[in-house]
């Protein structure tokens, strides 16, 4: 891991309006590159706020966040675009561009508003493509790509934008056991490239396998942050999601079970 | 190589091209087509023997096939933006209280101005903008949604008051003078056209849809939503704004002068994404050149088909609702909604 954080976050707070409590609370938290991030956390708990503040889309009501040591706004949108990208939960696109079109967009941060993709802008979709393992069928409408060919496509599109950062709201939750493995092991080959990776989940044991640190939120206060394996306890998980959690060792896998 | 196969290869490669080539060539036709000297087809031959047939045809059917093609390329440009912008394929370009904002400011002028060319076309076109106007500042008052939603209830709602506006202007119209213009207006149609009112439009409508046409993968773009627009570095609000407000501008220039027409905003962009690709690289201009297209073909028949006029707004209906019909049920693959 670098010792210099891409992301770096201290004691950022937000709330959504001033009559709420807040959605973060004195959140403090460190993002290498070469890295996986899991947020972990109940419904409501503050993961997806969280997520939005290291995009940017958000702006702490105090506290403060650095994007490879400087502040949002020391960059402008575009240079935020090729910093940060995203791949939200859903994505509810009702027309059917074609895969190659739909990445393409990814492009957007490197083109001027009135410009449009050349070559050398579909050659970096086409590899962003082929890194998630989606070599074929590029002209395919993304309507009719199954579930987990859809995640892997928004991971193209995020791909596309050459982020040093990719942060992906609960990018497993809607996929079956096989498509669950096929991201997980692009976001592996990802990370091991150096790229910094923040993904939000509801689901420990793929944080375990997956993660080199993870952050346990409960009504928008940080509760512990680490390595999974030292912070998956039977205290910490009953005091994140409010319920009695237990951590089962069976050789050399642990099974968490409620 | 035969004419089809060339056909083919020219489309499978420029098909804006094509669609363009196909607008400019109905164009010239049309300009030999209607009632005078005969009905029907006239030879270029017998034009240049014709002065009185040539003056027709120079100040009143050229400028009514611009305008019917200008009609066109507003609405389904409109409509083709303002699908990817709402990203609701059903959108139909002057549902922002547009269409029904005008069909109010017209029976105003019909009703209490006397029905003056200048008079309806005046009401209509401010009416059209305060439909939106009302839309817009309504949906900033809505506490209920995103402000996609919000817009569209507030479109909703503006149109609905104006529409009851409008009937009870119905109501209080002279039933043998002021309610069949009313009601034929409403039906749209190109029939009082001139070059005065091609020169009032066009310089509202060509910079209005050359904004659209140059922001078109910006239309792309922001038909992610805002949240994945603005990870892609798109300043969503402001360019949703100016593409929204360019749109709605040639829309309610062209509903000023041709009355309420339906569906070409609704259809044409379906036909022109199942043609040329859902990208609005493509869609946008395929839309504008195919909307024209449509457009100008309706008129032609509205103008061509009796010795009297028949309203435009009748073919649009006819053709766009069985086309819409037929796309849906010919959907090459199943499409989820």
């Amino acid at each position: 891991m670098n010792a210099d954080p891409v992301l770096s976050l201290s004691r950022v707070s937000f709330s959504y309006s001033p009559d709420r409590p807040p959605a973060l609370r004195d959140v403090s938290l460190d993002v290498s590159a070469g890295a996986i991030t899991a947020i972990l956390g109940p419904n409501g708990g503050g993961k997806t706020t969280l997520l939005h503040v290291l995009l940017g889309w958000l702006a702490p009501s105090s506290g403060t966040l650095l994007v490879a040591g400087r502040p949002p706004t020391a960059y402008t949108r575009r240079e935020m675009s090729r910093l940060v990208g995203l791949v939200p939960q859903h994505e509810h696109v009702p027309f059917d561009f074609t895969l190659l079109d739909y990445v393409l967009l990814g492009r957007a941060p490197y083109l001027a508003p009135l410009a449009l993709p050349g070559p050398g802008d579909r050659q970096a979709a086409t590899a962003a493509l082929a890194a998630v393992g989606l070599t074929a069928g590029h002209d395919r409408p993304v309507t009719a790509l199954s579930g987990g060919e859809r995640q892997l496509a928004m991971i193209a599109r995020a791909l596309a934008q050459n982020p040093r950062i990719l942060l992906l709201d609960e990018p497993t939750s809607h996929l079956d056991l096989g498509n669950r493995q096929a991201v997980q092991q692009v976001l592996r080959r990802l990370v091991a490239a150096g790229l910094a990776i923040v993904f939000t989940t509801h689901d420990p044991q793929l944080a375990e396998a997956l993660a080199h640190q993870a952050v346990l939120l409960r009504h928008g206060n940080l509760l512990a942050a680490g390595p999974a394996k030292t912070i998956f306890t039977t205290e910490w998980l009953s005091a994140t999601y409010g319920i009695p959690v237990r951590v089962v060792a069976s050789g050399d896998h642990r099974l968490i079970v409620s | 190589m035969s004419a089809t196969e060339c056909m083919g290869m020219g489309w499978r490669r420029h098909p804006q091209l094509v669609l363009l080539a196909a607008l400019l060539a109905a164009a010239g036709a049309s300009v030999f087509l209607g009632r005078f000297p005969a009905p029907g087809w006239t030879s270029p031959l017998r034009l240049l023997d014709d002065p009185l047939a040539q003056r027709l045809v120079l100040h009143l059917r050229v400028p009514r096939i611009l305008a019917a093609m200008m009609l066109g390329a507003a609405l389904s440009g409109g409509g083709a933006t303002m699908q990817m912008l709402f990203r609701n394929p059903l959108v139909e370009p002057g549902f922002l209280g547009v269409s029904q904002g005008a069909a109010f400011g017209a029976g105003l002028a019909i009703l209490f101005l006397g029905g003056a060319t200048w008079a309806l076309q005046g009401c209509a076109a401010a009416g059209a903008l305060l439909g939106l106007l009302a839309s817009h500042a309504l949906a900033q008052r809505l506490r209920f949604g995103g402000w996609i939603l919000r817009l569209v209830l507030a479109g909703i709602a503006t149109s609905a008051l104006f529409s009851a506006g409008l009937g009870l202007l119905k109501c209080m119209a002279d039933p043998l003078r002021q309610l069949p213009e009313l009601t034929f207006w409403l039906m749209g149609g190109l029939w009082a056209v001139g070059w005065r009112d091609v020169a009032r439009v066009l310089p509202v409508v060509a910079p209005a849809l050359a904004i659209v046409w140059l922001m078109r993968w910006r239309v792309s773009l922001l038909a992610l939503g805002d949240e994945t627009a603005f990870s892609l570095g798109v300043a969503a609000g402001r360019e949703r704004t100016l593409l929204l407000a360019a749109a709605v501008v040639a829309v309610a220039a062209v509903v000023s002068v041709a009355g309420i027409v339906n569906w070409i905003g609704l259809l044409v962009p379906h036909v022109a994404r199942r043609l040329v690709g859902s990208d609005a690289r493509e869609s946008v201009p395929a839309s504008l050149s195919l909307g024209a297209l449509f457009g100008l073909l309706c008129d032609d028949l509205a103008r061509t088909l009796s010795g009297g006029e028949i309203p435009l707004g009748i073919f649009t209906a006819l053709f766009g609702a069985t086309l819409f019909l037929a796309l849906m049920i010919h959907s090459p693959r199943s499409a989820k909604p």
